[in-house]
């Protein structure tokens, strides 16, 4: 009885002990879903296990800056500025978008057109009823009720926020000039929802409201969504091809530390209102090892994590760009002066 | 004789305890208070930079942009107490009855089931009462309480400035519902308690001379518990005051000066739950932080008031 129990102990310990070496991880909450999915194939492959925590983008930040963890998460990238001040390497993990979603009665989902400067006149409480001549202009044959317009947006502070908001004020410079892009902004009218859920709600609850959530969720929820006119003049839906033409079609080689929103991109399948989630590691590390495990870790969700990102809503990165990521890990992650990363 | 009284001057045994036990004791009683303290000057530490920057605009100004970083707010303190103010209004004649029925006209048998339940209710997470308040009571409060209230307003009238809004089921008045379900409990309770604590004397006497129910419990039982009762309701407004997952997700969480009853408005508590996790510039945090510390205040005010009140009750 008693090396029984002094084994469990032993085995107890032992278990802990490999927990210790998990890598941790903390941030946004965007793509928690897939980075929990890869964890759990990751460690059935090879016993390495990830504990990340979904505490928000702004927390991942603090946390990687305070260096509690091995990698920070933010679905917001940080200027190249604020990454040389810290330290810190940002890369592009999936990509995902931003669905306005309405609740217009008889009307099919897609079938409504919006751009993005109307879209930014209609969240000003500039345009006020879906009767709107702004409105019908885009919709010419399409029967709009002429029902008043409530405007639905989170109450929390998200990236999803930060990219509706930073698209808005990409399309329209009243907007621009009077809200602008983040996380959270003084909202000129309208209600807001707690969460992806809390806006569905609103939305759901109120004949003539628009709303704007996370596109996996709208997807998840059968929500209504919207067509909107991108950069080439074309109206698309929301679907992943059109997020990865964004992302195939952004220059991401130009853009020093992957600092890239990848709002109104051209090309003419692209979905305006698009952006990639992003994972932050310092440039250098204390803890040799462990920063190459995390390496390791997203060298293959990179490899082999496509299809269950798919499966989970997300989109892929283009091949091109984890490419160019590859090569960043190599020349800018560095533990006593030598790259940890010799390529995969 | 002489050795009776050196038996009688030797200390007790354990004696050289006392004073350890003593420091013990006064060690846990600081220990709360400097731990209360602490938290109200680290509040006030971390609010400071907002509190300078604002000046007394900062109560005073409905603004609250986290992109230009000028924060006011009046919005979430307004919010705060009306939505407090009418979960009392709500539920303080509820509670009353429910306790009145439990102390005088319940049949024994349903009086520990109901007992009971109303404990039950009190311990429902608020994060539960959130959900059920939009999935659920939402709807139908828009249905049954916003539409018809809007219909029926006059045209210019006071009542259509009232129930101007959105008839989505949130708003001010919803959260001001759910809130006023999450208090009830705290304050039917405790006011059983009260009841229960009359002396079966003075009751049966009163109904010894001919009194109703109705005149006893209003001309004997209500003075007999007038101040403890006062303590209690403000226990309950303590509550309200500092609920915050449920009101965040019915109440529409805009910043501002709410302008009806169905207008969206936010609460200290829903804003700093809303925000806190992605304030990214230092003045975003203290102004959330300079939030609390104004929370924390008025939510000292009303306990010190039932304190007051509960203190002088006991006679």
């Amino acid at each position: 009885m008693l090396k029984t129990l002094i084994a469990a102990f032993f085995a107890a310990l032992a278990a802990t002990a490999v927990l210790a070496a998990d890598l941790s991880g903390a941030g946004a909450t965007f793509p928690a879903p897939v980075y929990a999915k890869w964890a759990e194939t990751y460690r059935a492959q090879t016993g390495v296990g990830l504990n990340y925590q979904a505490i928000g983008s702004g927390g991942g930040v603090r946390q990687i800056k305070s260096k509690t963890v091995a990698f920070g998460a933010s679905d917001k990238p940080l200027t190249p500025a604020e990454l040389n001040a810290s330290g810190l390497v940002q890369f592009p993990t999936v990509v995902g978008g931003v669905a306005p979603v309405v609740n217009l009665p008889g009307l099919a989902a897609n079938k409504l057109r919006l751009s993005g400067a109307v879209l930014a006149d209609i969240y000003l409480g500039a345009i006020k009823r879906w009767g709107d001549p702004r409105i019908s202009a885009l919709n010419p044959g399409l029967k709009l009720p002429n029902l008043p317009i409530t405007v639905v947006h989170r109450a929390d502070g998200s990236g999803t926020s930060f990219l509706f908001t930073s698209y808005l004020a990409l399309k329209n410079p009243t907007w621009a000039k009077q809200v602008g892009g983040a996380d959270a902004v003084e909202w000129p009218t309208g209600i807001g929802g707690k969460g992806n859920d809390g806006v569905a709600a609103f939305v759901k609850q109120t004949p003539g409201a628009i709303g704007y959530v996370e596109y996996a969720f709208a997807k998840q929820n059968k929500l209504p969504t919207v067509a909107m006119q991108n950069k080439t003049g074309a109206f698309v839906v929301p679907a992943a091809a059109n997020f990865s033409a964004a992302a195939a079609s952004a220059d991401w080689a130009k853009a020093p530390g992957y600092y890239l929103l990848l709002l109104d991109q051209p090309g003419a399948a692209t979905w305006p209102i698009t952006g990639a989630t992003f994972v932050l590691m310092h440039k250098e590390q204390a803890n040799g090892p462990q920063g190459l495990a995390v390496l390791k870790f997203f060298d293959w969700a990179y490899k082999t994590g496509d299809a269950q990102a798919s499966q989970l809503d997300y989109v892929p990165l283009p091949a091109g760009v984890k490419a160019q990521v590859r090569k960043t890990w190599t020349s800018a992650i560095k533990s006593g002066g030598k790259s940890l990363y010799a390529g995969g | 004789m002489t050795a009776a009284t050196a038996e009688r001057s030797r200390t007790p045994r354990g004696a050289g305890f006392d004073p350890a036990f003593r420091a013990l004791c006064f060690a846990s009683a600081t220990l709360l208070l400097s731990a209360l303290a602490g938290l109200l000057v680290s509040l006030l530490i971390g609010g400071w930079p907002a509190f300078s920057t604002f000046g007394f605009g900062f109560f005073t100004s409905t603004r609250w942009n986290p992109v230009t970083d000028i924060y006011g707010a009046a919005g979430p303190i307004v919010g705060t107490l009306v939505t407090s103010t009418l979960a009392l209004i709500i539920s303080l004649p509820i509670a009353f009855g429910a306790a009145v029925f439990l102390t005088e006209f319940c049949p024994s048998v349903l009086r520990r089931p109901i007992g009971i339940a109303i404990e039950l209710l009190a311990g429902i997470p608020s994060i539960v009462y959130g959900m059920w308040g939009l999935f659920v009571f939402a709807p139908l409060f828009a249905k049954y309480v916003q539409l018809p209230a809007m219909m029926a307003a006059p045209v210019g009238s006071i009542w259509e400035k009232l129930t101007t809004g959105v008839p989505n089921g949130s708003g001010l008045l919803t959260a001001s519902v759910i809130l006023a379900i999450m208090i009830l409990p705290y304050m039917a309770a405790t006011f059983r308690e009260l009841f229960l604590g009359v002396p079966a004397k003075l009751r049966e006497s009163a109904f010894g001379v001919g009194a109703t129910p109705l005149e006893v419990v209003w001309s004997m039982t209500l003075p007999y518990v007038r101040r403890s009762a006062v303590g209690a309701v403000m226990l309950g407004l303590g509550r309200a005051l500092g609920e915050t997952m449920a009101v965040t997700f019915v109440i529409g969480n805009a910043h501002g000066l709410p302008g009806s009853l169905f207008d969206s408005g936010s609460t200290i508590a829903s804003t700093i739950a809303n925000e806190f996790a992605e304030a990214s510039t230092p003045m975003h945090g203290s102004a959330l932080i300079a939030l609390g510390f104004i929370l924390f205040l008025i939510t000292f005010a009303v306990l010190a008031l039932a304190r007051s009140f509960l203190g002088k009750a006991t006679v």
